[in-house]
């Protein structure tokens, strides 16, 4: 759409300051404050996944009983829990997990929404009413209920949450892909293809998936905040990430039951770190979405 | 349709479980004719297209099943949670569409000030939040440190009416500000597309005052895509219950699948699941309802 057609439009035509769609759009991210403050928490936690196990100051999952639940001081600034391990230090190597599983399953769900997207918009008639319904029917039913009864019947494992995240995420972006690829398949190019006689998949994935990158990369980031949003909360109800890993959800679900004996430094700078990631992605999406609709 | 799809599912994932029911409640050193006979007697033996048929007639003569944990009918169970979740969302509910809407209208009316950047950017923070991420805050601020509000949605039995609204005024913040942004970003986008429109700009050339501009032509022609909003929230809302309920401890239908979920106990986890389905289903008839008579264009349609 925009992204596509701006060169032709460009105040100034002259061939030596014209951008190319892209890098337009790049030029528009990075004068934008909403994106470049939600592109440095998030880089900041993706360094913490990486390397933060090499410069915290204690083991995340050693334990030290006699300084259980010891309050925030100078040697363990976030304190420690009930079994004595450092909350700082946990909570710095607790983005490993969400920030491994959730990425995974948002790709996942955007590989299978834009096949099926792709396939539905492009050859509407039957195929696509049919399954358009079914998607419908499926986006009705909370994402937790879904990864509820499928975890319960294959079991805890990374791949499953990876999994079943993906796949429930799969119908909004097939959605979204759909829209776009109807509007595009009644332009020219689509139809020189075809008298040029391009088999159907040339057609889709050659001609019109490039054309309709800028949607798909817009609900992609959308969809990765929604997508930390589920696993944190299905590590925290005890169907995601499993122990002993750090991991944010899963700390908050083993401590909370104490948090009425006044030990609120175990759950608060885990609920924090949640926070500032979701709000950080939920950033960058904004200023993606800006960037492609300006 | 989505129903339809929600019961194969469930009905399909309870089929898929570890195996064999009769052995999963004997344990592993009961005697193989013992197990054939309860897998015999919970009909778990028969084709699985029989057991779908007879599983969702019973359901809608209002038999439920038996829970395989508390070896007795599911339906009392599940009719009591639904009471108590009712409760909470109502709760929520009565908080979350005034207030919501105000919010974007008070946001649309002061468009690009700092009033609707605050609503705006708050409104959106706190929607893609988790809720037991709020929820924990929540409980740490009022629960723990200010020491206002119960951190458990127990109360004491026999309590009246605002005694269990004390109780549930800290569960049901969090679904609040869930839904919060939401329906404020819908109202305030319905109110900027009609404040725009022909019809209000004829309004203010004949002279009407801007009071009756508002509530007369405005409003009315702002709020109907909110409508929709709301009641598409409603599976959201069902979603946040579990997550919720778990939380503080309430008994509801979010915390009853939960618990069937952890212990594997079918008939309960079904039976919470589809009576979710439905009413989920029957808050979108509602909201359709509610639509066509606050929308002329479709009231006096489909009187012709």
């Amino acid at each position: 759409m925009s992204a596509t057609d701006t060169p032709a439009n460009l105040p100034t035509p002259d061939a030596a300051t014209q951008r190319s769609p892209w890098g337009e759009v790049l030029h528009s991210l990075l004068r934008s404050g909403t994106f470049l403050t939600g592109l440095g928490i998030v880089l900041f936690w993706i360094v913490c996944a990486l390397f933060g196990e090499h410069f915290v100051p204690y083991d995340p999952l050693a334990d030290d009983i006699i300084n259980a639940l010891a309050p925030p001081s100078a040697e363990h600034w976030f304190g420690t829990d009930q079994i004595g391990r450092d909350v700082f230090s946990r909570v710095i190597v607790g983005s490993r997990d969400i920030l491994t599983v959730a990425p995974l399953a948002t790709i996942l769900a955007t590989i299978a929404g834009t096949a099926l997207g792709l396939v539905i918009g492009y050859f509407r008639g039957i195929v696509d009413d049919i399954v358009s319904r079914i998607l419908e029917a499926f986006m009705a039913i909370p994402v937790v209920i879904i990864a509820l009864l499928a975890i319960v019947a294959l079991g805890t494992s990374k791949i499953t949450v990876i999994v079943v995240i993906g796949l429930s995420f799969a119908p909004i972006i097939a959605r979204t892909v759909r829209s776009a690829v109807l509007a595009e398949r009644e332009l020219d190019y689509v139809a020189a293809a075809k008298l040029r006689h391009e088999g159907a998949l040339h057609t889709m994935f050659v001609e019109i998936l490039p054309n309709v990158i800028p949607p798909i990369l817009v609900e992609t980031t959308v969809r990765l905040g929604y997508a930390i949003f589920a696993v944190a909360t299905l590590s925290f109800m005890g169907f995601g990430i499993q122990p002993p890993s750090p991991d944010w959800g899963l700390s908050i679900s083993s401590n909370y039951g104490m948090i009425g004996g006044g030990f609120w430094w175990t759950v608060l700078f885990d609920a924090l770190a949640i926070s500032s990631l979701v709000i950080g992605v939920n950033l960058v999406a904004d200023g993606v979405h800006g960037a492609f609709n300006d | 349709m989505t129903l339809f799809l929600l019961s194969v599912m469930v009905f399909l994932g309870g089929q898929v479980l570890p195996g064999n029911v009769g052995r999963a409640i004997l344990g592993p050193f009961a005697d193989q004719r013992a197990v054939d006979a309860l897998n015999h007697s919970l009909g778990v033996d028969r084709p699985l297209l029989v057991q779908y048929g007879s599983w969702i007639w019973n359901f809608l003569h209002g038999d439920m099943g038996t829970s395989y944990i508390f070896r007795a009918p599911v339906a009392p169970f599940v009719i009591d949670a639904l009471g108590n979740s009712m409760k909470l969302a109502l709760v929520a509910f009565v908080l979350v569409v005034p207030i919501g809407i105000l919010g974007g209208v008070i946001a649309a009316l002061n468009l690009n000030r700092p009033l609707d950047r605050i609503i705006s950017l708050g409104g959106l923070s706190v929607t893609v939040l988790p809720e037991f991420v709020t929820g924990i805050i929540l409980i740490l601020i009022f629960g723990v440190w200010l020491r206002w509000l119960p951190i458990a949605a127990a109360w004491p039995k026999g309590a009246g009416v605002f005694t269990q609204l004390y109780y549930l005024i800290l569960p049901s913040l969090p679904l609040f500000l869930v839904l919060f942004g939401y329906i404020a970003r819908m109202a305030r986008s319905g109110m900027i597309e009609a404040l725009d429109s022909d019809y209000t700009r004829t309004a203010v050339l004949k002279g009407l005052p801007w009071r009756t501009v508002i509530w007369r032509h405005v409003l009315r022609n702002a709020l109907l895509p909110t409508i929709t909003v709301i009641a598409t929230q409603t599976g959201y809302l069902i979603g946040g219950l579990v997550v919720i309920e778990t939380l503080f401890r309430y008994q509801g239908i979010g915390s009853l699948i939960f618990t069937a979920a952890r212990g594997k106990d079918f008939p309960m986890l079904e039976a919470g699941i589809l009576t979710i389905g439905i009413v989920y289903a029957v808050a979108t008839l509602i909201a359709d309802f509610l639509y066509s008579v606050l929308n002329p264009r479709i009231r006096l349609g489909a009187e012709q």
